[in-house]
């Protein structure tokens, strides 16, 4: 097994590694933005004056006066273009001056008057304004159907029906969105920029300002963290631009933290229903799986949340449907699985209560329940080793000789119990382009625009690079985060890896063929792949990792607190490139669904329309004290249909189904059933 | 963020001078503030929240001792960080309530900036406080309090008003309520000495004066008397670390094992009549909430779960929880019953 140190680890410990807001740029100016602070309505007045007269001050633009955009399908990018608001903190005007701290005070001092309206803010299962979209995200069909569903189901010996709710939540990288914008003597434009992909931020942002593709130059070699939220180009980008222009100075902005909850998305509150009918032995015979979501009014997103129910489990009988609303809250958006990670919350939680109402082991249930094919498309799975996952994991958790009974294991005023759910995510590929270049000193350099957010990705490649050149790693050097370098797509769906080292690997051939074993010249050899037909015609298969996660649990009888003991993850992801950053991966993912089963949480208030809870002291997320003993590991699968590494994703499966585990082991030490997260003791404590 | 004078005091008296000599107000628009950590003031500069036009840097000041009085008691010097103050092998022996409160709050980091006059003073944490965008009678009096029918799940059960139901949200105050202490506060005029309990406001009609400080005066130290018992402090919060309180407990417990215990309990584990008791709470009210009822209850019962589950429950029946908050009163109830069952059992 390959295990290769980040190599760009040294630089980022010692602290040489760049990121956005720390590339020096000569005569630079700092920005801040006003947000809106009323949640719908009409800007009547925008009043500069006192912001423009505060020395320092360099520009001020806002609805009234800023420039025209072209117009884009994401209208989170018509940055000022409208004087309609349509979400309390949505920007409404910037400043930029000398100094940061002048730009936030003359942002302070700008005074906008609207207009206000009554604005609905709350999601509820029986909105009037429940709409079914035309897909779901990326591109999936809205409902399915198969057999009958409400027949099955009702006919069924053992049924489960229960709803679950999952709050909406933030992804809260560490490093916030942030652009450092220039205006370049020859009207190009360069943006230092923290983001999931180069190559669609420079496109995106010169539609926006009407630029040639190739006038954007888009650096970002290092990134800290996105989870989904950096996914697209951001309000930021376009703010840091246009105050540029407008300054006729380079300009830099980080979006603050409280900024980031209204701005830079989040995962939308999900109500999901789901239906189980089983024979007396747990076999499925109808599956529903029913979610209710929000999305804004300025842009749609559907978040695919049942979509994972349509790989899981066997049953003749299901139906699956998304159903939104728009309210007049900030986009959701892109959060690590979207889709997979509130859908399996529910599934698996589902599945638990199956496991008690039927009298089987969840393990077992699971098992029994294991489908062929894909269920609904009938497609031939590529590799599918979900129960060789949960054998391997049941064995090394010491799941054998379970006591199902809730709540009848006490030590002192702890209860403790385990719990068990199953993750799945679909193993992507998507079109790239790479140059491999072997250099007269025995070299080579590979060059694409991937982007490694905190992954390890750039060490993948150089692994990837290293194996299709036969060379050593060390000789290998991978440039990546810029879009002047070969077209790349996001780091996002876990495709990241996969699509951008197909193309790696097919541009090593070809500079393998080209060199064909001779010396290399002295200036050099090139090579470059484009992978848009590898990919196109692919064969039809279903393409899914999957993994088992066990999770126990010690909760305060007095309390209500939940720790988590320990939990053991144990995937099947394709082939592993690099064990040491694959593992980190699989844990941060765990890791995240432990917060998102006990403390992650955005409160709406719904007489404002804004996230309460703007802050990493009021938006918790899991600190070290509260990762235990998390273990992730793998079974090495050989999969032949998936691109020349037999790679499948493995940035988001960590978090698939974490939080069920967690919350099942929640039942099976107290009896309580929690359908709705985070596990607080708020929520745990009046049930105990 | 606005901008500030800046100036750096040498001695308390020179900083009280120096305040003196601004225009007046507190840490609200203008007027002078006095930093220290920053810890929190910072934070809240940064927000829009607090806008002094002035600062008196009292961080340096020669108030960074930690010294034993003559009968046993502390006086700790304002200016002692969170983290000396909790490794100070006097106050881990003889108080160390005090020592496992300040290591329960915050982090490593910003226990080793942040000072002991400063942490009774921050700010809570209710989240309408911080938006500077949102009314707040507490920031802008008048204004209202949306933290009544808002988000308030982790905001006051007891003792709050119409007007605010923020809490306090420094744990070592809680500790320090429990232990008696006064706070030492030097003005113009000299020096004169608070009990922590007449420190401390309810909010009432006035939210926005969290203490009874006037313009200008400065904490030179806090006082705390001699203990002599076992005591803890328990804390209960969303994650394992880096939380403010949902409840917390400080508790002492003097059991008399001599005594025969009395009542009904005679003879159980863990028996005896309790000869004193000390007990506060966190994460409930306005300010640290030294539980006084409870106190009443318990010296001369004995010292049984029954005992301690009447005196939690006579303190709580003072609670008024908000609509998302009602779980801190049992809560309450149960953390003062299991600090107090665990210090009778010496465990």
């Amino acid at each position: 097994m390959t295990v290769l140190d980040r190599v760009e680890g040294r630089e980022k410990v010692t602290g040489t590694a760049r990121y956005a807001f720390e590339y020096p740029v000569d005569g630079v100016a700092y920005a801040a933005a006003v947000q809106a602070d009323v949640a719908r309505g009409e800007v009547t007045a925008v009043d500069v004056l006192s912001a423009r007269e505060l020395p320092g001050v360099l520009a001020v633009l806002s609805c009234v006066d800023a420039p025209r955009l072209e117009p884009v399908p994401d209208g989170e990018l018509a940055l000022f273009q409208s004087a309609r608001v349509s979400y309390r903190g949505q920007f409404v005007a910037a400043v930029a001056a000398e100094t940061l701290e002048t730009a936030r005070e003359a942002a302070r001092l700008v005074r906008v008057e609207y207009a206000p309206e009554s604005a609905d803010v709350v999601l509820r299962a029986d909105h009037p304004g429940l709409y079914k979209p035309e897909k779901v995200n990326p591109a999936f069909p809205t409902d399915t159907e198969q057999g009958d569903p409400e027949g099955a189901f009702a006919a069924s010996a053992v049924r489960v029906d229960a709803t679950y709710r999952t709050p909406a939540e933030h992804n809260n990288p560490m490093e916030p969105h942030t652009t450092v914008a220039r205006w370049n003597d020859d009207g190009s434009l360069t943006l230092w920029d923290s983001n999931q992909g180069a190559t669609p931020v420079g496109e995106t942002i010169a539609k926006v300002f009407g630029l040639g593709a190739d006038q954007v130059h888009v650096v970002s070699p290092h990134v800290g963290g996105g989870f989904g939220s950096k996914g697209t180009p951001r309000p930021n980008a376009v703010l840091a631009a246009m105050l540029a222009r407008a300054a006729r100075r380079p300009v830099k902005f980080a979006v603050p933290r409280q900024q980031m909850f209204a701005t830079t998305g989040y995962r939308t509150p999900t109500i999901q229903r789901i239906r189980l009918g089983a024979d007396e032995d747990g076999r499925l015979n109808a599956i529903v799986h029913d979610v209710v979501e929000q999305t804004s009014t300025v842009r749609e997103f559907a978040e695919q949340a049942a979509t994972p129910t349509r790989v899981m489990y066997q049953a003749p009988n299901r139906r699956t449907s998304h159903r939104l609303v728009r309210l007049d809250v900030p986009t959701p958006s892109w959060m690590r699985a979207p889709g997979e990670t509130p859908g399996m919350f529910a599934l698996e939680t589902a599945m638990d209560e199956l496991a008690v109402a039927a009298g089987v082991d969840p393990v077992e249930l699971r098992i029994r329940n294991e489908p062929d094919r894909e269920p609904e498309s009938g497609l031939p799975f590529s590799s599918r080793n979900l129960v060789a996952c949960l054998r391997e994991g049941a064995d090394r958790f010491g799941w054998a000789g379970r006591d199902p009974a809730p709540g009848v294991r006490r030590t002192g005023r702890l209860l403790t119990g385990t719990g068990v759910a199953a993750s799945t995510y679909p193993a992507y590929l998507r079109p790239s382009r790479a140059t491999a270049r072997a250099e007269p000193d025995g070299t080579y350099t590979v060059r694409l625009a991937a982007a490694d957010i905190g992954t390890g990705a750039r060490t993948a490649l150089t692994l990837i690079a290293a194996e299709a050149l036969k060379a050593d790693a060390a000789d290998v050097r991978v440039e990546i985060g810029a879009s002047d370098l070969p077209g790349a797509p996001v780091a996002g769906g876990s495709g990241g890896t996969a699509s951008w080292g197909t193309a790696v690997v097919r541009a090593c051939e070809a500079l393998a063929g080209r060199l064909n074993g001779g010396a290399v010249p002295p200036g050099g050899v090139e090579a470059s792949a484009d992978t848009t037909e590898e990919v196109k015609g692919r064969e039809d298969y279903a393409r899914h990792a999957f993994g088992a996660q066990f999770a126990e649990v010690a909760v305060d009888v007095d309390t209500g607190e939940v720790r988590v003991a320990r939990m053991l993850g144990v995937f099947a992801a394709g082939r592993i490139v690099n064990a040491k950053t694959a593992r980190s991966q699989f844990v941060g993912g765990m890791t995240m669904g432990l917060g998102m089963a006990l403390m992650e949480e955005s409160s709406m208030d719904e007489r404002f329309g804004d996230f309460v809870n703007r802050d990493l002291a009021q938006y918790h997320v899991p600190v070290c004290a509260d990762v235990r003993d998390v273990q992730a590991d793998w079974i090495e699968e050989s999969d032949p249909h998936l691109n020349p590494m037999g790679t499948k994703g493995i940035g988001e499966i960590g978090i698939v189904g974490a939080a069920a585990a967690i919350a099942n082991a929640v039942h099976h030490a107290t009896g309580v059933r929690v359908r709705e997260l985070p596990i607080t003791p708020a929520r745990l404590l009046p049930r105990l | 963020m606005r901008p500030f004078a800046y100036e750096r005091a040498t001695t308390a008296e020179d900083a009280v001078a120096r305040h003196a000599a601004g225009d007046g107000g507190g840490n609200g628009r203008g007027g002078t503030a006095y930093l220290a950590g920053g810890t929190n003031l910072v934070d809240l500069m940064r927000l829009g929240v607090a806008q002094p036009a002035r600062l008196v840097d009292v961080r340096r000041l020669p108030l960074d001792r930690i010294e034993l009085d003559t009968d046993g008691g502390l006086v700790i010097g304002a200016a002692v960080t969170n983290s000396d103050l909790a490794a100070d092998r006097t106050v881990r022996e003889g108080h160390p309530v005090l020592a496992e409160a300040v290591v329960a709050g915050a982090s490593g980091q910003i226990r080793n900036l942040a000072t002991v006059g400063g942490n009774l003073l921050q700010r809570t944490r209710c989240p309408y406080f911080q938006d500077a965008a949102k009314p707040c009678n507490k920031r802008n009096p008048g204004s209202g309090c949306p933290a009544r029918e808002g988000e308030h799940h982790n905001l006051a059960v007891i003792g709050h008003s119409a007007a605010c139901v923020a809490t306090h949200p420094s744990d070592m105050a809680v500790a320090l309520a429990a232990l008696g202490a006064s706070v030492r506060i030097r003005n113009a005029e000299g020096e004169r000495t608070v009990s922590l309990d007449d420190f401390y406001r309810l909010p009432g009609g006035e939210p926005e004066c969290d203490t009874v400080l006037e313009p200008g005066e400065l904490i030179t130290a806090v006082e705390v008397p001699p203990l002599g018992m076992p005591s803890r402090y328990r804390k209960v919060r969303e994650r394992a670390s880096f939380a403010f309180a949902l409840v917390s407990v400080a508790a002492a417990l003097d059991v008399d094992r001599g005594a025969g215990g009395g009542g009904a309990a005679g003879g159980e584990a863990g028996g005896g009549t309790i000869r004193d008791v000390r007990l506060a709470l966190g994460g409930v009210a306005h300010r640290p909430w030294r539980a006084r009822r409870a106190e009443d209850v318990l010296r001369g019962a004995p010292a049984t779960r029954e005992s301690f589950l009447r005196a939690a429950e006579a303190e709580m029946e003072a609670a008024e929880p908000l609509r998302d908050n009602g779980y801190k009163v049992p809560l309450a109830r149960n953390l003062i019953v299991r600090t107090l069952t665990e210090l009778g059992e010496g465990s």
